[in-house]
């Protein structure tokens, strides 16, 4: 197996199939990509693309007795897939964190924020309460979120979506994870908070120089965020290039077509620059 | 006469915090006036809370405003008689963000279309089979959908279903109320082209309530900004969006995603040898 000092996470040759009654059916194909420290690698693709599947597959997170997941997943030299539950418990949340699209969602309902927080970091580290603590403010504090200490003592039906979001993500920075999984994180967002998102996880990103998976169908998240692209369609990789080769030569036709159709606000001859 | 005139709706909502009795009334609609014009599409863009889907329903009938008036072709919605208001139920129209929970999941796709025919057109099985099928083919689906039921289609497709019962009485107005937020980007050009079409072929109007900025641009005539109940601004072109002075209008557009990389607005330098300080204990 070849293994690059710069790449911490490789995917080669990912198969994955369901077991229907009817047979096997294939779900994603051929998946090939690595990713680098403190790089985002954008994961295009309409649903029922297998964008999901293919993260749900690095984390091991699919149902195994219905599925066949077929390949290698290495994480800085470690293999992945066929780990055992109990390993994979170790490595969710601390090397691979996750954020999921619905933040209302991930949190259970019936404990503080500072509860479901504190448990992350104890649950992955020999830190005490206190000091647990302690580094949630720290790292909260860090990605400019107001009021740390309010904002633990609070429940999460007690946060807006976009709120919620952002200390989700002050979560799945806090242990310093190598890589960072997005599944969609600004759909359920309006588009100040899906702003103020995307910055957060550049923070991130430039601060702990995490690796981060950022899967959307809006392209516009994509150029914003994005060094390299993965165009995903009918389970299969269409095309990978660098964000600027893509948008400013698309090879493939289902590329091409996406980046025709999408809404744009502006005729092509002077593109509205906004200052920050 | 414009085919939908809101004039000065304010809308709250009142509660009283248990026991104490307090008076907890919240404005959600301040002071708001606008007019649709037929056959026109006038887009209506706010952040989550600003009120948009509480004008929409306003606008509809469902939710009564303490001030103001709603008039729909003249008459005002709220204090008109029965027969008046069929009439106007006829010709207003919506289509709702989730598609799964505005259908029936124990109907199939025949019968979700064909509930408003039966409740407005006495037409005969075959010809009301026929008009489903028209409407069916109309919005990109076929015949041999007419049997399915709800999960059995995508998202995309049964908002196209959704459309199709909207559009099955040929009213005059519709309300699309983050109709195509929750589709990826390929089946939301596709639903933004289809109801392009639509509005030509049936002179609709519509009156779309987004926070997408780019759909809104591509569907529009007009637009109007909502911010914590209150409209801003309203243009009469799309370009006046992008001249606007004020502050909430300029952070709408700050937070509009480049369109290229070249143009993106996030360009943070990597450093990140300082870590957590804690976080090396770990």
């Amino acid at each position: 197996m070849k293994s690059n000092e710069q790449n911490i996470l490789n995917v080669r040759d990912l198969h994955v199939q369901v077991r229907t009654p009817e047979g096997l059916s294939t779900l994603v194909q051929n998946i090939n990509f690595e990713m680098e420290k403190g790089k985002i690698l954008g994961l295009v693709g309409e649903s029922g693309s297998g964008k999901t599947i293919t993260s749900m597959s690095i984390l091991q997170l699919l149902d195994k007795k219905r599925m066949n997941i077929e390949g290698s997943i290495t994480l800085h030299g470690r293999e992945l897939n066929g780990l055992e539950n109990k390993e994979m418990r170790k490595i969710r949340g601390k090397d691979i964190a996750f954020i999921m699209q619905n933040p209302m969602n991930a949190f259970t309902p019936v404990f503080t924020i500072g509860h479901q927080f504190v448990e992350t970091i104890r649950t992955h580290s020999s830190l005490n309460k206190k000091q647990a603590k302690e580094l949630a403010i720290d790292t909260m504090q860090s990605v400019n979120l107001p009021n740390p200490d309010k904002l633990l003592k609070s429940y999460p039906f007690q946060l807006s979506g976009g709120m919620l979001q952002r200390v989700m993500i002050a979560m799945a920075a806090c242990l310093n994870p190598s890589v960072i999984i997005a599944d969609e994180p600004t759909t359920a967002l309006d588009l100040h908070n899906q702003l103020l998102v995307l910055r957060l996880l550049d923070k991130v990103r430039s601060r702990y120089g995490t690796s981060i998976l950022l899967i959307s169908h809006d392209l516009g998240v994509i150029s914003e965020m994005a060094d390299d692209v993965i165009v995903m369609q009918y389970g299969r990789i269409v095309e990978s290039a660098n964000v600027f080769d893509l948008f400013d030569h698309p090879e493939h036709e289902y590329t091409k077509k996406l980046l025709r159709t999408r809404p744009t606000l502006y005729s092509q001859k002077q593109p509205y620059t906004y200052m920050l | 006469m414009s085919l939908l005139q809101v004039k000065q709706v304010s809308l709250s909502f009142n509660s009283k915090k248990l026991f104490k009795g307090k008076d907890l009334s919240k404005k959600v609609l301040n002071d708001i006036s606008f007019a649709i014009e037929e056959g026109t599409c006038l887009g209506l863009i706010g952040t989550s809370g600003a009120g948009k889907s509480t004008l929409g329903k306003v606008i509809l009938g469902i939710q009564r405003p303490q001030q103001g008036q709603v008039l729909f072709q003249g008459y005002d919605i709220y204090n008109a008689d029965k027969a008046t208001q069929q009439k106007i139920r006829r010709d207003l129209q919506v289509v709702f963000q989730d598609s799964y929970s505005a259908v029936n999941p124990r109907m199939t796709a025949e019968r979700i279309i064909s509930e408003p025919l039966e409740n407005y057109e006495k037409l005969t099985i075959t010809e009301q089979r026929k008009r489903i099928i028209e409407l069916l083919e109309r919005v990109g689906l076929s015949e041999k959908d007419l049997k399915k039921y709800p999960h059995q289609f995508s998202g995309g497709q049964l908002q196209r279903i959704n459309i199709a019962r909207a559009v099955a009485l040929k009213p005059k107005l519709i309300v699309l109320d983050e109709s195509v937020s929750s589709l990826d980007m390929v089946t939301q050009s596709l639903i933004l082209e289809l109801l392009n079409e639509l509005k030509d072929d049936f002179g609709l109007s519509y009156l779309f309530i987004t926070h997408d900025i780019k759909a809104a641009f591509l569907i529009s005539d007009t637009l109007g900004v909502l911010e914590k109940g209150e409209l801003i601004e309203l243009y009469d072109s799309k370009d006046q969006f992008f001249s606007s002075k004020h502050p909430i209008v300029k952070r709408l557009r700050d937070s509009i995603l480049a369109e290229h990389p070249r143009f993106r607005t996030l360009t943070t330098k990597a450093n990140w040898v300082n870590t957590n300080r804690l976080s090396k204990q770990l």
